[in-house]
């Protein structure tokens, strides 16, 4: 139990050993196990964002199909609206036409009417005159009395 | 299996604590203590070698399982030096801490060798009469790791706060600048500079010391008969167990104490 130079010795010994740790066991350890803990925390960070974007893109997908069944809805609608709208106006459209043609119809009616009405009005006027002429068969002149029969036939 | 040659108790004890002194000068100083200074290095090439091989080899990917293992010790020294030393530690405290613990925990578990029959190897193998097992049993091996503590502290105490604010310490803490209280501060330092290599140094191999020499008390009493040679085994088996916690436990106490010493020579006061 007595102190001597193995002190030194040792301690020398022991010098070289703190330096070997220190320059080749220290830090290539410590550089894999920082490196690795930074690996684990990047991914675990990625992870993070990873579930926020999908949680992010699930909302925005809700909202898209939200908003395209609005859109839907809206579509129909006007469409609904719109085809009532063209409905209606063939209705005015066919009562328009059928209106007209039932009015050119009166019309011709009219037209027909008047005509047969001159034409009876006349066959009746060459037949009151007929008539008159083989009543008084001589002295009668067509001309003399034809406006005479004229205004008779326009009173009939 | 004791190889001495004169068989009393005392010879028999004092035989196996006796190192392998060889004189390199005058004087009882210029003496090597060739087992200390032998098993030491051996220890030290072969548990920093192997940790070098798991250093060059490893991955930050999936580490095998030596690597675990290596990496659990890191983490485990990392962690203590964390908790006790707060400046960039990387460089030199974490180094020092691990290279103490793992190199004290060795030399200290050479007290698992059983001492007489490693006596009787040393002997008829080697041819060496005197040679312990355990460096950290010698006074010299433990006061050589305190020493070198204690000078790396006072270069860190230097290093940090200047030689002037060192100096400036030693005079005025722990009671104040106050010149009347300068001699007394002083007195306080100078023993606790004093103290403490002494109980870093002290401490380990009192420890170690001890352990051995119940080995050998017990190795002595298992020699007197069949009784005693089953009480010696018995209570050996249970020496060596419980010493399996000395052994870890003085290693975990001289590292922690290091890097403590170490850590307040950083701290101004």
């Amino acid at each position: 139990m007595n102190i001597n130079l193995t002190l030194f010795a040792q301690a020398i010994t022991f010098a070289v050993l703190i330096w070997f740790t220190a320059k080749f066991i220290w830090p290539p350890l410590l550089g894999a196990i920082e490196k690795r803990q930074k690996e684990i925390a990047d991914g675990l960070a990625a992870g993070e964002r990873g579930r926020s974007e999908l949680e992010q893109a699930s909302k925005r997908s809700a909202e898209t199909v939200e908003e395209a069944k609005l859109r839907a809805s809206d579509i129909i609608s006007q469409a609904e609206k719109r085809a009532t709208e063209i409905v209606e106006a063939a209705k005015d459209a066919a009562k328009t036409e059928g209106d007209r043609i039932i009015a050119g119809a009166k019309a011709e009616i009219d037209q027909e009417v008047n005509r047969a009405k001159e034409g009876l009005r006349q066959q009746v006027s060459a037949l009151a005159v007929a008539g008159a002429e083989k009543i008084l068969r001589k002295e009668i002149d067509a001309k003399a009395h034809a406006d005479m029969l004229s205004t008779i036939a326009n009173e009939l | 299996m004791a190889t001495e040659h004169e068989l009393t108790p005392s010879g028999y004890i004092s035989h196996h604590l006796s190192n392998n002194a060889v004189p390199v000068g005058d004087g009882g100083f210029w003496t090597l203590h060739i087992d200390t200074l032998a098993m030491s290095a051996i220890l030290g090439v072969i548990v920093f070698g192997l940790l070098w091989l798991a250093a060059r080899g490893v991955t930050s990917g999936v580490p095998n399982k030596r690597q675990a293992f290596v990496e659990l010790l890191f983490d485990f020294i990392d962690g203590q030096v964390k908790s006790i030393f707060h400046g960039e530690r990387h460089k030199f405290i974490a180094p020092l801490a691990l290279t103490v613990f793992v190199w004290v925990f060795m030399m200290n578990a050479m007290d698992f060798l059983p001492i007489d029959v490693m006596a009787w190897i040393y002997h008829s193998v080697f041819g060496l009469e005197y040679w312990r097992s355990v460096p950290t049993s010698d006074i010299n091996a433990t006061f050589a790791l305190a020493l070198a503590v204690w000078f790396l502290m006072i270069f860190f105490a230097i290093s940090v706060k200047g030689l002037g604010g060192w100096i400036h310490e030693l005079f005025c803490s722990p009671f104040g600048s106050n010149p009347l209280v300068w001699i007394p501060n002083f007195l306080f330092n100078v023993i606790e500079y004093v103290s403490k290599p002494l109980s870093h140094s002290l401490r380990l191999f009192g420890n170690m010391y001890a352990g051995e020499v119940i080995f050998l008390l017990l190795g002595m009493w298992a020699a007197t008969g069949l009784v005693g040679t089953f009480f010696g085994a018995f209570l050996g088996i249970g020496w060596a167990i419980f010493h399996i916690l000395i052994v870890t436990l003085q290693a975990f106490i001289f590292m922690t104490l290091t890097v403590v010493y170490l850590s307040m020579a950083h701290d101004s006061h």
